[in-house]
């Protein structure tokens, strides 16, 4: 479920955003019911992910008013800004059936934060999170972003150290993507070129550092203890339908991905302008391999044969980057590094 | 016409000293092309040539001066024409030597002179561009006075660009230059000193009748080759085809042959007829050989038959222009093609990739070498890859490098020399300023970058000319290059052994660069049989992965996946390494040095 509003547009977020708004936050909180209402006709729902723009940037009331609406689900995250998260929102998400909450660190380093145009200070990080412990909950997130413009290793390193400090059930850690053509690149070319070429040495450091830590790398950017999984993320890397409700959300429901319009107008009027992408077998099974062999399981391969090719499949086996036996297919260690690259080359 | 009243005549010059200027003004002056008509520069027929200013294809053009029938015999400028030039010239009695006033005698000039002495031709020393500031026309004629042994006084001082003194160029040509000898009542013979393909017509000859007359429908042999043919049409060029019913003793003209192929009618065979047939050819014929070769590979494959078809209608028209298929690991399906030198190859390269409008990858330019196996057998060798492992003994081609220098930068074309494994020879001053320097050089140390390099060291001055000199034994060996312990064909070079080494790095470095890092460490290495004596490593990526992949990205995720997928299947596949076709262009490019 996709909530707009943000106090601030960051320069590399390429998200469907609004920034303020306040007027419409009561108006969107009501389209969004009712686009539920007319997609979601009682199935059981699995898991709910109320993401962004900044949930928690929506007026308490609203959002408050569309947790109460929600169906039951037994897992239930919001994603919040860390500078968004009092006490009084820490306890009003718990009252209101949140179980987990993914907090949007990025990093611990003031400069970077300005850098990535973030309203957050570090202090602001760990007192979110200690509102957020102290409200009960037990399944936090904490997002990192590396590779951001004025980065050195040893700040990417002390990130880490601070992240861990804070013992959160899971951690996610995403190199900077930033658009060609973005406000952010053209301000930080030349510096956006030299992370690039740390971005090696930084991951291998991320999961050295996270796993060492007693962390699994479940998936290529995240991480948790014992089996705190995102586990509505991994319904998309299971390749399970999901439902996606809101300005510019995205669904793929019985073989067919669709995207609502990105214009809040439009969507507030109801206009969805639903842009439709019917996915044939052959290209489910490829999303199946690339999304399956993100993970730290064996990808079964009932189903999913045709999709792969088997010189390609013989050459990685020989480069030590992937095994497979007669049901399943996995990525070694350094395969999963490699996993972008792989998947294209097992890919038919 | 009586035959005294004919005069056959080339014109040599270096290039830039105004040979076709001074070709379209005789043209104009005698009247055979008017003012209105005249086309700059109207020998040169060929788009190409024009833009070069040389001329590749020689003609003839008949024009009349004081009751007299004057031959042009047009010659190509350039050392990889020797062969047709010295046609030409055999197709004389008589050459202006034009000489810029400005410049003086260069290599050229030296050897299209002594290749017109060799022919006996009487010379009619010019210097053109008297009109020119910076001409020095007394020092330029005490120059070619000099060389020719001749009175600087009867060197003709002209400015082609306005028409100054051409005249007195032609009243010349008529006093100096002998009439034709040969036997009105013999048998037929011509010398067949050019040839060019129509579409329309198929094979037209141009020749020059030794002795006896050439009738229409005349049934005529070629005497090396045995070719038949009916002479469809007899003519001459005025400039345009003017068909006669005859053409006598001395005549130069045009015979239509009607025959498809010009391999069949070489230049420098001899012409005659069937029913009355010549007792002995001419003098001179010499299959040319091919001494440069190069693969041409089409940068798409799916070019391969439409590069094909190009060369077979470049050959039709190029009897010196030798191909076949050739196929490389790295490249692909190409032709293996043989030039008689650098600008040859240089000709053909661009007239198939503007006149056919292909794509095409050059490999680095090599020369034949003869080569002789464990057996004692000779063969000769087009391809570096094709060269044997075990070898006895290896010869390769040499030349007679002729360089005209200021003195101030005789020590420079000397240590160049001495770094292409040349030996000196001689060295004369020309003028107190000039130096002529001859050296004999392995003609693949000049195929790369020599004319370049010897440019670059002389600022220019330089003037460079060579001939071949035959095949010497030679220290070589074979380079072969390896990437992820397969051998890259293409790659493969013949060196000599003291430079085996260098050249080994720079192809190992280079291809470092060029190659992008797989998902494995790639070894790289330059090889003599099984000693390494280079060794690079492309270490392998550690990350190559899509940052983050949620609900709203798949579709986006996976179009990037599926054009990563695309891009490696446009890569050329060296065992298990992926190459972009790019990285060969580069590597091939490196022999070329800095060629701008």
């Amino acid at each position: 479920m996709h909530l707009p509003f943000c106090a601030h547009r960051c320069g590399y977020c390429d998200f469907v955003t609004a920034t303020g708004r306040e007027e419409q936050h009561a108006a969107y909180v009501d389209a969004l019911l009712r686009e539920l209402h007319e997609e979601h006709r009682g199935d059981p729902v699995d898991t709910i992910f109320l993401g962004g723009g900044t949930p928690t940037f929506t007026a308490l009331p609203e959002l408050l008013r569309l947790l109460a609406a929600l169906p039951p689900a037994r897992e239930l995250t919001v994603e919040a800004n860390p500078e968004t998260v009092t006490p009084e929102l820490a306890r009003a998400l718990r009252a209101a059936g949140v179980t987990r909450v993914s907090l949007g660190a990025q990093t611990f380093q003031a400069h970077l934060l300005a850098t990535l145009e973030r309203q957050a200070t570090p202090d602001d990080v760990r007192a979110a999170f200690g509102h957020l412990r102290r409200a009960g909950f037990d399944n936090l997130s904490l997002d990192l972003i590396y590779g951001i413009p004025g980065q050195t290793p040893a700040d990417l390193a002390d990130d880490l150290a601070q992240a861990l400090a804070l013992e959160p059930e899971h951690i996610s850690a995403y190199e900077l993507e930033a658009k060609p053509g973005t406000r952010f690149t053209i301000a930080h070319g030349a510096e956006l070129e030299r992370q690039a070429e740390a971005m090696e040495d930084y991951f291998e450091r991320v999961v050295e550092t996270l796993t060492a830590a007693g962390y699994r790398w479940y998936e290529t950017a995240n991480f948790c203890r014992g089996d705190r999984r995102s586990e509505h993320n991994l319904g998309y890397w299971l390749g399970h339908d999901y439902l996606g409700i809101g300005v510019g959300a995205v669904s793929t429901v019985a073989g067919v991905r669709r995207r609502n319009t990105p214009k809040l107008a439009h969507y507030l009027a109801g206009r969805y302008d639903r842009e439709l992408e019917p996915l044939d077998d052959e290209t489910r099974a490829r999303e199946r391999v690339m999304l399956g062999l993100r993970l730290d399981e064996p990808l079964p391969l009932a189903g999913l044969r045709h999709a792969l090719d088997p010189a390609g499949l013989a050459r990685v086996e020989k480069l030590g980057l992937a095994e497979h036996d007669d049901d399943s297919l996995a990525l070694t260690a350094r395969g999963r590094f490699l996993g972008g690259a792989v998947t294209a080359e097992l890919l038919a | 016409m009586s035959q005294s009243k004919i005069r056959n005549f080339s014109i040599i010059a270096h290039i830039d000293h105004g040979k076709s200027t001074l070709a379209d003004r005789i043209l104009e002056v005698t009247g055979a092309v008017s003012a209105r008509e005249m086309r700059e520069q109207i020998l040169d027929s060929m788009e190409l040539e024009r833009e070069r200013g040389i001329t590749i294809k020689a003609q003839a053009v008949r024009v009349s001066w004081k009751g007299h029938r004057l031959n042009l015999i047009d010659t190509p400028g350039h050392v990889d024409f020797t062969y047709e030039v010295s046609r030409s010239l055999q197709a004389c009695e008589g050459a202006l030597l034009v000489v810029d006033a400005a410049q003086g005698i260069e290599a050229q000039t030296l050897a299209n002179a002594y290749l017109a002495i060799e022919n006996g031709l009487e010379i009619v020393p010019v210097v053109n561009k008297i009109d020119l500031p910076a001409a020095h026309p007394d020092g330029a004629s005490i120059e070619i006075a000099d060389l020719l042994g001749d009175d600087p006084a009867r060197v003709v001082r002209i400015s082609a660009k306005t028409g100054l003194n051409v005249a007195d160029v032609l009243d010349a040509i008529v006093e100096r230059v002998p009439p034709p000898a040969g036997d009105a009542g013999a048998p037929p013979r011509a010398l067949v000193f050019d040839s060019s393909y129509d579409q329309y017509r198929g094979v037209v000859a141009f020749i020059r009748v030794v002795d006896g007359t050439f009738t229409r429908r005349d049934a005529l042999a070629t005497m090396a080759t045995d070719t038949r043919f009916e002479a469809e049409e007899l003519g001459f060029f005025s400039p345009t085809m003017t068909p006669v019913e005859q053409l006598s003793v001395g005549e130069v003209g045009y015979v239509i042959t009607g025959l498809k192929d010009v391999s069949i009618l070489r230049v420098g065979d001899t012409l005659t007829t069937v029913k009355r047939r010549a007792a002995a050819a001419l003098p001179g014929y010499k299959e040319v050989k091919p001494m440069v070769f190069a693969g041409l590979f089409p940068t798409d494959s799916d070019q391969y038959p439409e590069l094909r078809d190009a060369l077979e209608r470049l050959k039709l028209n190029d009897s010196a222009l030798f191909y076949e298929p050739e196929t490389s690991n790295a490249l692909g399906f190409g032709f293996r093609c043989g030039f008689l030198g650098l600008l040859h190859m240089e000709i053909v390269r661009e007239r198939l990739e503007r006149e056919f409008d292909l794509d095409l990858l050059v490999t680095a330019p090599n020369v034949a070498y003869r080569v002789q196996d464990r057996n004692g057998e000779w063969i000769e060798v087009h391809n570096p890859s094709d060269f044997p492992r075990e070898i006895e003994e290896v010869e390769e081609p040499y030349v007679k490098a002729s360089i005209i220098v200021p003195k101030e930068y005789v020590g420079a074309v000397m240590e160049l020399n001495n770094d292409r494994r040349g030996t000196f020879d001689h060295m004369e001053y020309l003028s107190p300023q000039r130096v002529h320097l001859t050296y004999e050089l392995p003609l693949a140390e000049i195929v790369l970058d020599y004319y370049d390099q010897l440019k670059s060291r002389t600022r220019g001055y330089a003037s460079f000319d060579y001939d071949m000199a035959g095949f010497k034994a030679g220290n070589l060996v074979r380079v072969d290059v390896l990437v992820a312990q397969e051998p890259v064909d293409a790659l493969s070079l013949i060196v000599h052994r003291d430079f085996a080494y260098e050249r080994g790095r720079l192809l190992v470095d280079k291809l470092r660069e060029e190659i992008p890092r797989q998902m494995f460490d790639v070894a790289i290495q330059a090889a003599i049989g099984a000693r390494v004596i280079a060794r690079e490593t492309v270490k392998a990526r550690r990350k190559d992965v899509l940052a983050k992949c949620y609900g709203g990205d798949i579709s986006r995720k996976r179009k990037l996946l599926e054009a990563q997928k695309k891009g490696k299947k446009r890569m050329k596949q060296v065992g298990s390494v992926e190459v972009p076709q790019e990285a060969f262009l580069a590597v091939l490019n490196i022999g070329q040095g800095n060629k701008s």
